[in-house]
């Protein structure tokens, strides 16, 4: 098990390492930092000067390194644009995105796995079939259509619910928060629905495949020999052994809500982290984009180690050494 | 008076094409306390009638006619809450493979105990004393620190025990067994026999025994029933069927298993089974593709060695740790040695993970060996595995697979899959050609006409290992390497694949390997054995020497263990 830790925590250090080299390789390429931070009457020696001071002429290596050590401590500079550290920038987006992702993370997975073993044990009914054919539309129709559709539908037509902005929220010093204030909590009900409902339909699939196979299994077939309740065997034997697979596959969608994000952030005019990137890819605001960068990265491969730690857990054969062996 | 009791019942799963009907009329009786074989190949229906009694059949089979009744009461048309409350409770099941059968997620304890609290509401208390109690009976030490271990913490034995202690769970008056033992070694086989026959005694519980095998039957059914083609064929007493069956089909079957009392040419025919196209016509090497070109530079030593075997060891990593002191290995293979003459059968037996797949695949390159040598036809080829000078050699070896319906490549035609080797070894000029001895190859080995456009689904087990010899024999092999290559298959199926490999092995003076955990399989097949224990060969001597004065104590205890068969008259 220790062993295994340390392998994937090192195994998680070098994806890092090469999204810092890929975010850090953005200074260099996205065209002269310089020249979108000085006005046009700014002489040579000052450029000069500025590119000096910001360790732009240092070789590659020392620039990377320096870009790394400031980074793990969490400073990627001061945005070009709103002249303020990048990080200030970060922590005053972060809390809208983190809890919209966070809602429709929990929608997705308390709405999607029921969904999925309803689907799986009432196969053939109607209320299954129906819900098969609306996942279609949660999987195929593009998160920024849905998004539309809702404002025009709950917005435009039905207005129950308002269209964009995260409403009143309140600010506990360290962390503002949508969810204490009535319209805060309306505001996020449509961003979050249309940000949860491609990972929902997915997951339900996915549950539904993996329950139907588990369901086929001998020691299913055994415990109904055995004359358990239907509900003994679906939700104490089936369920469980359904959800080893399907836990993989909800981390790495989780990692994508985070990202998906962006796409429902600009629609709904949400203030958070992705608005914040749209806007500095429109501007070229390198710093931004390599924190941004960075920090989807370092949230997805947390995600990821997170994962594999509970399958261990949950699963008895990965943890539990000695014994006979199989084979 | 009668356990249960099945009236003429009659099983049918209805499908697009018409009701396909899995069983036809079949009226069994099971006395308390006796154990009743049903026997059968693959296909017979005889696992379905068991489905049906405890009403388990997989959707959307069903009852279409008779009844069938337990202890004077029909149950056949019980609601699906009555018949849950019967399962378990008055009718337990065991299940084939003891691998699959209990949830991996879940102690052995939290499994009996809520079986136990369901049936008999002993509470928490009486429910893990009673857990106790059974695993006791199902004779596994140290049970009260197993109880609370997972299923794959058991070996294949002792999970087979558990399986058996949560079908006693509720006390029930009759087992249904499928299969129990086949996936078990002979010497768990035997241990398990001897626990059910125990348990049928001393609690007076009935047992439908459903196997395959007849040295099953033999060592512990009171009476048989043989089914084939959905159809009762007959009823008796053990001994009368084994000693004098009445139906040409259970003569049949008996005549087609394996004797392990002596050694005959070849296994009788079995036409009432399966209708092969028997090549018939007379088959000359001299002329034919498979003759050609063998005689290149690579000679057989003089002493006729083709193959030999130097210090062979394997290992395989347990368990991984970065911490090298902690890293666990399992020495597959120890210091094995022997060579093997041209022409001649070398058997390889033992239980399994003894070792005996890992020096074939060892032999044929698929695994790297720890340290030893191979030397094929003068050549260390362990040495050149993974060079292109290889290839000549490797052509002249090839292997046949124990599960014929994973080593057939299911997307590709029978065609390709038999004509691949011939032109990756570029054996034929034009694929015209290679086509051409494709067919003909499917001819040796007894394929129809059409068989080479079809894809491997379409063909039942034997006669897709039919075609995987036939794959096996595109490179114009010396050296064939089988690997149980009728384990998988019925009795009746693995007469005929014996008797085509021995009909080959003369026509083309094949040199072969044969692995098998089956002794009269061994017996019929091969000149000398190898026996193997715990990846050592405990054994070597020619192979009529082994059955009538075996050397080793552990060649003696597995001679023990095969089933008896003294009641087949012959």
């Amino acid at each position: 098990m220790f062993s295994f830790l340390v392998k994937r925590v090192m195994q998680s250090l070098i994806v890092l390492l090469a999204v810092a080299l890929i975010a850090f390789s953005l200074f260099s390429f996205v065209g002269d930092p310089i020249n979108n931070m000085v006005g046009q009457d700014t002489t040579l020696e000052e450029r000069e000067a500025l590119r000096e001071r910001l360790g732009l002429n240092d070789p590659f290596h020392i620039q990377f390194y320096n870009f790394i050590k400031n980074a793990a401590v969490g400073d990627f500079g001061i945005s070009y644009r709103h002249k303020v550290p990048v990080k200030d920038l970060i922590i005053e987006r972060a809390p809208a995105t983190i809890e919209l992702s966070f809602i429709s993370a929990l929608l997705s997975i308390f709405i999607g796995i029921p969904m999925g073993v309803y689907t799986a044990i009432q196969r053939k009914g109607f209320i299954s079939r129906s819900f098969m054919t609306i996942s279609l539309v949660g999987i195929s129709l593009p998160t920024f259509l849905i998004g539309i559709l809702f404002i025009f539908l709950f917005g435009v037509i039905l207005r129950w619910l308002p269209t964009f902005g995260r409403g009143e929220v309140v600010d506990l010093g360290f962390w503002t928060t949508g969810l204490l204030t009535w319209s805060g909590i309306k505001s996020l009900i449509l961003p979050s629905i249309t940000l949860a409902l491609f990972q929902m339909t997915l997951i339900m699939r996915l549950v539904r495949t993996e329950m139907l196979e588990v369901l086929m299994t001998d020691y299913i077939k055994f415990a109904r020999a055995r004359g358990l309740k239907e509900n003994a065997v679906n939700f104490g034997h089936a369920l469980k052994n359904t959800l080893i697979p399907v836990i993989t596959i909800i981390g790495l969608q989780l990692g994508l809500v985070i990202a998906f994000a962006i796409i429902t952030e600009t629609v709904f005019q949400w203030p958070g982290m992705g608005m914040l990137f749209i806007q500095a890819i429109e501007e070229v605001d390198v710093p931004v984009m390599a924190a941004y960068l960075m920090m989807i990265s370092v949230i997805f491969v947390g995600i990821n180690l997170l994962v594999d730690i509970l399958y261990a857990y949950v699963d008895p054969r990965l943890t539990v050494d000695g014994g006979a062996k199989h084979g | 008076m009668t356990l249960l009791e099945t009236k003429n019942i009659s099983i049918g799963f209805p499908s697009r094409h018409g009701i396909f009907i899995a069983v036809k009329n079949v009226s069994l009786t099971v006395k308390p306390g006796e154990i009743l074989g049903v026997v059968g190949e693959s296909g017979a229906g005889k696992s379905t009638v068991g489905n049906a009694i405890i009403a388990l059949l997989e959707p959307p089979g069903e009852v279409i006619e008779g009844s069938v009744w337990f202890n004077g009461a029909r149950i056949d048309d019980l609601s699906a809450e009555e018949k849950r409350l019967m399962r378990g409770k008055k009718i337990g099941m065991i299940f084939q493979d003891p691998q699959t059968s209990l949830d991996p997620l879940k102690t052995i304890r939290q499994q009996l105990v809520e079986t136990i609290d369901l049936h008999l509401k002993l509470g928490k208390k009486g429910s893990n004393q009673r857990a106790l109690e059974l695993m006791e009976q199902v004779g596994i030490p140290e049970a009260s620190l197993r109880l609370d271990h997972y299923p794959h913490q058991f070996s294949g034995g002792m999970r087979q025990r558990v399986v058996i202690a949560l079908a006693l769970c509720g006390d029930p008056e009759l087992i249904i067994a499928d299969e129990p033992t086949t996936a078990l070694d002979v010497s768990v086989q035997k241990q398990i026999l001897d626990l059910m026959r125990e348990l049928c005694v001393s609690k007076n519980v009935g047992m439908i025994l459903v196997t395959h095998d007849m040295g099953v039957i033999a060592e512990v059914a009171d009476r048989v029933a043989v089914m084939y083609n959905s159809e009762l064929m007959e009823v008796g007493e053990t001994s009368q069927i084994l000693s004098n069956p009445q139906h040409e089909y259970t003569k049949s079957l008996i005549s087609a298993i394996p004797r392990p009392d002596k050694r005959v040419d070849r296994f009788p025919l079995v036409s009432y089974i399966e209708k092969v196209v028997e090549n018939e016509s007379e088959f000359n090497v001299k002329d034919h593709w498979l003759g050609q070109s063998r005689d290149f530079d690579m000679k057989v030593a003089d002493d006729g060695r083709i193959l030999e075997v130097k210090d062979l060891c394997m290992r395989f990593q347990q368990t991984n740790s970065i911490f090298k002191h902690k890293r666990r290995y399992l020495d597959a293979v120890k210091n094995v040695n022997f060579t093997i003459k041209e022409g001649e059968t070398f058997g390889i037996v033992g239980e399994s993970g003894s070792g005996k797949s890992t020096i074939a695949r060892m032999i044929t390159g698929l695994y790297t060996p720890y340290s030893g040598l191979v030397n094929f036809l003068g050549k260390e080829i362990s040495a050149i595995s993974h060079t292109p000078e290889v290839l000549p050699y490797r052509r002249q070896m090839q292997m046949v697979f124990q599960d014929p319906f994973s080593s057939l490549n299911s997307r590709m035609r029978v065609m390709n899959i038999v004509a691949e080797p011939i032109l990756f070894h570029k054996l034929a000029k034009t694929r015209e050609e290679a086509e051409h001895i494709v067919l003909d190859l499917l001819k040796l080995v007894g394929m129809s006409d059409d068989a080479y456009q079809k894809y491997p689904h379409q063909f039942s087990g034997g006669q897709r290992q039919r075609i995987s010899i036939a794959r096996a024999l595109a490179t114009r092999p010396r050296f064939l390497v089988c690997d149980e290559p009728t384990s998988a298959l019925d009795v009746s199926v693995q007469a005929q694949i014996l008797n085509l490999l021995k009909d080959l092995q003369e026509e083309l003076n094949l040199t072969m390997m044969f692995i098998s955990h089956d002794l009269p399989v061994i017996r019929q097949m091969c000149d000398r054995v190898a026996v193997m224990q715990s990846g050592r060969i405990l054994e070597l001597s020619d192979t009529e020497d082994l059955f009538i004065k075996p050397q080793s104590d552990y060649s003696k205890h597995l001679l023990s263990l095969m089933p008896n068969l003294k009641m087949i008259s012959k």
